[in-house]
């Protein structure tokens, strides 16, 4: 008996200008669906760390419907808290009522954007960075070059003992501590852009490759290419694909992030795959959501669609569609003791992708090796794409009681299913040094190095 | 606005982090989860212990302002909304478990304590406390004290009344108030422990308590029952209660609770059945085992479709989770949810469920009911659209008719979410002229200048009832 009449947003001419956007970009239905309840207080980060309402799901929605209302003018103080939410979306499968609150945070910084209150240099570096950077591929070959010759040169020792990196914020000099050697030669350069199924093809895969995963972690790009193919699946990678976009839309560049959205949605779609893979969480969340993205582009919506259907993470395809690989860590002698793994959840594979058995399921199944679930393995890291970067110190503290449960496990091998995490558990491991060494890999690289079989096959 | 010296005084009794005027901490304080209720605070306070409450009270006393305290702000009849303004104390700062006190069985524990967590430290000492509200993973020790709230328990286990032996209450005046203690039997004087339980912060601040404990039951078997007839559902309870079996669970979902509920849990629930029984029996396993059995036949002479009883924990949690997540999920059906907890005595269950069957359709609203079904405690939900006015009033008309027929059948306007703002309207209905006069008359004696959680319990006023009968 819905009633039709009813008039979906309030009627308001805002003079504030960000107030204006928030009520054009803002989904009311959302913001009205939001009963209050509570639900999500206890699975948000920020709320946990702080106890204070406004940093909590329910806190903010009700500032942005306060804003969009007209009860108060949006601020600086409103805009630094909808840029305090880690976007984690632990809050989503908390919320019975089934408020898209990934999409209202997403709009609520499209709107801060429209009106970029950033001081110039910030705003340049932005721009570098998003426009720059993050969409262009032969940008990130440049960079994974610089970076390469910049490691390998002895430049890196060079420069950490003359203190070059101290001019950095902190946050940033800590991660060029852990940052893997990157490359210029990404899976395309290394595979082609095709690699057969081993035994009968059982579907056509396509990698999503990302751009930060290509030029640092060209590895496990690789990696997930042969996982792929042992499992059954002819992989493809096609050129032509771009930046996923996550880090444009989460940080409130939501044109840019459908431009590369549609770039990418045409690329796959001329390929006609059966599958689109990601390896990388954070990408993947926002790919399955391109549909979303698009819902408004009556041209792109039947084939944002058709994209978003595709996308699947790497885990679960190998899991649940694939032949399952044997895996096993080899016995170097007879006493040797079991090796312990553990796993940290990618918020965005668990709470967007909704995949958690999956990864889960492949490591228990690997021989001679312990699985351990960590504590709260399924609370956000603190990394949060860029968010270590952009507010390191709740990062920080967050991370700091992620490695007390990590050290608990006594793992040797901490997994992770994104760039992100892994390297945010790679800085953890570094900072809070547990008591026996642990490494943090992602979890293809860990798959990958005991897949039974493979070895001998290459030689 | 607050006085500038007031601020001042506030400030240096808890530091500047803790009192904040600012519009975000406005805002997000001026809500709680009851539908349709907002008014904005002027200050907020997160006290560190009892001493700085007894400060800040005599601050408040001496400008004549408003207190609402609150824990996480989840109730649902408007108990924790500033709708006078003034201050609000939030109290998750006061989180700290003092003291679990084996030999007595009691855990003395700061107000601000988050329900589970408090729960979850108790049961890892193997001790058991039995109030289970359906926001345990969010609501404080403080709000189910303020609230006296119930859960699915209440029927074996009774409220959070039965467990409250001890409170440390600030007064409006600053006095801090000591009651109750470590003691099974306390009768000297009035037992003022009880009158603060269920109080919905209104007399006091309750900053402190100490509660009982019970040991925890040694096995638990959960069952459903599916009926395609409501009444054979209904009947099923009275029949249970007649065979002298008290069931630690006994809750009732309606068809469109059920549909709903499915929908978000995933469970594969029979939507097409008109009433489902979720049934919980703990204790002694030879004993739980003879009940569960004793219930299945009940069930299947009341005509019981589908008769399950959980092979195992895992099973048993998806069934309580259908339950516990019934209220929210119905938001799914509409923006807004209208929950009310009209309670008849059980034996009236049956009639009550049919009345409320009736005035849905009368007012042409969609109303969902679930709930405590032992304890004769419904929970008849609306879900409507907050923004078409009218149909909300009609929800509103069809509310007070609940109302008015849980009353006739001998039960009260609201068994476990307290007054508050919703149900003020409707309190005289249920007390009576002389409870009005007493419990004023109490207020007065703790609060003589109507500072505490002030609009609430008490309505400017009384509703007229809607159809004047007495059975």
């Amino acid at each position: 008996m819905a009633n039709t009449t009813i008039a979906k947003k309030p009627d308001i001419q805002h003079t504030n200008p960000i107030s204006r956007s928030l009520l054009a970009k803002l989904d009311y239905d959302q913001l009205t669906n939001c009963m209050r309840c509570g639900f999500c207080l206890p699975a948000c980060p920020t709320f946990r760390e702080t106890g204070v309402e406004p940093e909590s799901p329910r806190g903010r929605i009700a500032l942005m419907k306060a804003a969009v209302d007209g009860l108060m003018e949006p601020d600086q103080q409103f805009i630094d808290q909808m840029n305090n939410c880690f976007g984690c979306r632990a809050c989503e499968p908390a919320c019975p009522a089934d408020v898209k609150y990934g999409q209202l945070i997403e709009q609520a910084r499209d709107a801060i954007e429209d009106h970029s209150p950033h001081g110039l240099p910030i705003k340049a570096i932005r721009k570098a960075a998003f426009k720059g950077l993050f969409p262009n591929r032969s940008m990130w070959k440049l960079v994974g070059g610089s970076l390469a010759f910049y490691q390998k040169s002895g430049l890196q020792k060079i420069a950490r003992g003359m203190g070059i990196m101290k001019m950095f914020p902190q946050a940033l000099r800590e991660m060029e501590g852990i940052l893997p050697e990157a490359s210029s030669q990404g899976v395309v350069e290394r595979l082609g852009t095709f690699y057969p199924a081993k035994g009968k093809p059982i579907a056509k895969a396509a990698l999503f490759k990302g751009c930060i995963m290509d030029v640092m972690f060209a590895g496990t790009n690789v990696n997930t290419v042969e996982l792929l193919s042992h499992a059954g699946f002819d992989v493809y990678m096609p050129k032509g694909q771009v930046c996923c976009g996550a880090l444009h839309a989460h940080s409130g560049e939501m044109d840019d992030a459908r431009e590369l959205a549609k770039k990418n949605i045409a690329v796959f779609k001329e390929l006609g795959v059966d599958y689109i893979v990601s390896n990388a969480g954070g990408c993947g969340a926002l790919l399955v959501e391109y549909d979303h993205l698009l819902h408004n582009d009556e041209q792109w919506k039947e084939d944002s669609k058709w994209f978003a259907e595709r996308v699947i993470d790497v885990s679960a395809l190998v899991m649940e569609k694939g032949r399952v690989p044997s895996f096993e860590e080899p016995k170097k002698e007879e006493e040797q003791e079991t090796v312990r793994i553990t796993y940290q959840d990618s918020c965005h594979l668990r709470n967007v992708m909704k995949s958690s058995d999956a990864p889960r399921k492949l490591m228990k199944s690997v021989g001679n090796v312990q699985y351990i679930e960590m504590n709260e393995s399924d609370r956000c890291c603190g990394s949060a794409g860029i968010y270590n970067v952009t507010h390191p110190e709740m990062a920080g503290q967050v991370l700091e009681h992620k490695m007390v449960h990590a050290n608990d496990t006594s793992a040797q091998y901490m997994l992770t299913s994104n760039p992100g995490c892994l390297l945010q558990m790679k800085l953890g491991i570094e900072k809070h040094k547990p008591e026996k060494p642990m490494k943090a890999m992602h979890i293809v690289d860990f798959l990958h190095e005991r897949i039974v079989g493979a070895e001998q096959e290459k030689n | 606005m607050l006085n500038e010296l007031v601020v001042k005084r506030l400030k240096a009794i808890v530091g500047d982090t803790y009192f904040r005027t600012d519009q975000e901490a406005l805002i997000a304080h001026s809500y709680d989860g009851t539908p349709m209720l907002q008014s904005l605070p002027e200050g907020v306070i997160y006290p560190d212990n009892t001493e700085q409450v007894s400060e800040i009270m005599k601050v408040l006393s001496e400008y004549k302002i408003p207190l609402v305290t609150r824990g996480s702000g989840s109730n649902l009849c408007g108990g924790t909304v500033p709708s006078l303004g003034g201050i609000v104390m939030v109290m998750h700062r006061m989180n700290r478990m003092l003291e679990v006190d084996e030999e007595n069985l009691t855990a003395t524990v700061q107000t601000g304590m988050i329900t589970q967590q408090f729960t979850t430290h108790i049961e890892s000492l193997g001790l058991f406390y039995p109030p289970d509200p359906s926001s345990m993973k969010i609501s404080t020790i403080g709000g189910n004290i303020a609230e006296c709230s119930g859960g699915l328990r209440g029927l074996k286990y009774g409220t959070t009344k039965d467990y409250v032996i001890g409170l440390t209450a600030v007064l409006p005046n600053g006095s801090i108030l000591r009651t109750g203690g470590k003691l099974m039997k306390d009768v000297a004087g009035y037992d003022l422990t009880k009158l603060l339980v269920g109080s919905e912060g209104t007399l006091a601040v309750i900053t402190e308590a100490i509660l009982k404990l019970v040991p925890p039951p040694k096995t638990k078997k959960t069952m459903i029952a599916m009926y395609k007839d409501l009444y054979g559902a209904a009947r099923t309870v009275s029949k249970i209660i007649e065979n002298k079996i008290i069931p630690a669970t006994l809750e009732i979902l309606d068809n469109p609770t059920i549909r709903v509920v499915d929908d978000f849990a995933k469970l594969g629930l029979n939507r097409d059945m008109e009433a489902i029984l979720i049934i919980e029996q703990d204790g002694d396993p030879e004993m739980v085992e003879r009940d569960i059995a004793l219930i299945t036949e009940i069930c299947k002479a009341e005509k019981a479709d589908g008769v399950q009883v959980a092979a195992n924990r895992e099973e048993a949690e998806k069934l309580l989770t259908a339950r516990r997540s019934a209220f929210t999920a119905l938001a799914r059906l509409r923006p807004t949810t209208m929950l009310e907890d009209a309670t008849v005595p059980r034996s009236k269950i049956a009639d009550m469920v049919h009345r409320i069957n009736e005035i849905a359709k009368k007012y042409n609203v969609t109303i969902a009911t679930f709930g405590h079904a032992g304890d004769g405690n419904l929970h008849p939900t609306a879900t409507t659209d907050a923004r078409d006015h009218e149909e909300v009033h009609r929800v509103e008309q069809a509310f007070a008719e609940i109302f008015e027929a849980a009353i006739e059948l001998g039960g009260t306007i609201t068994g476990e979410h307290g007054v508050g703002i919703v149900k003020a309207p409707y309190l005289e209905w249920k007390v009576g002229e002389a409870g009005i006069e007493v419990m004023k008359g109490i207020k007065a004696a703790f609060d003589p200048h109507n500072l505490m959680n002030p609009n609430k319990i008490f309505a400017k006023e009384t509703r007229k009832r809607v159809v004047v009968q007495h059975g």
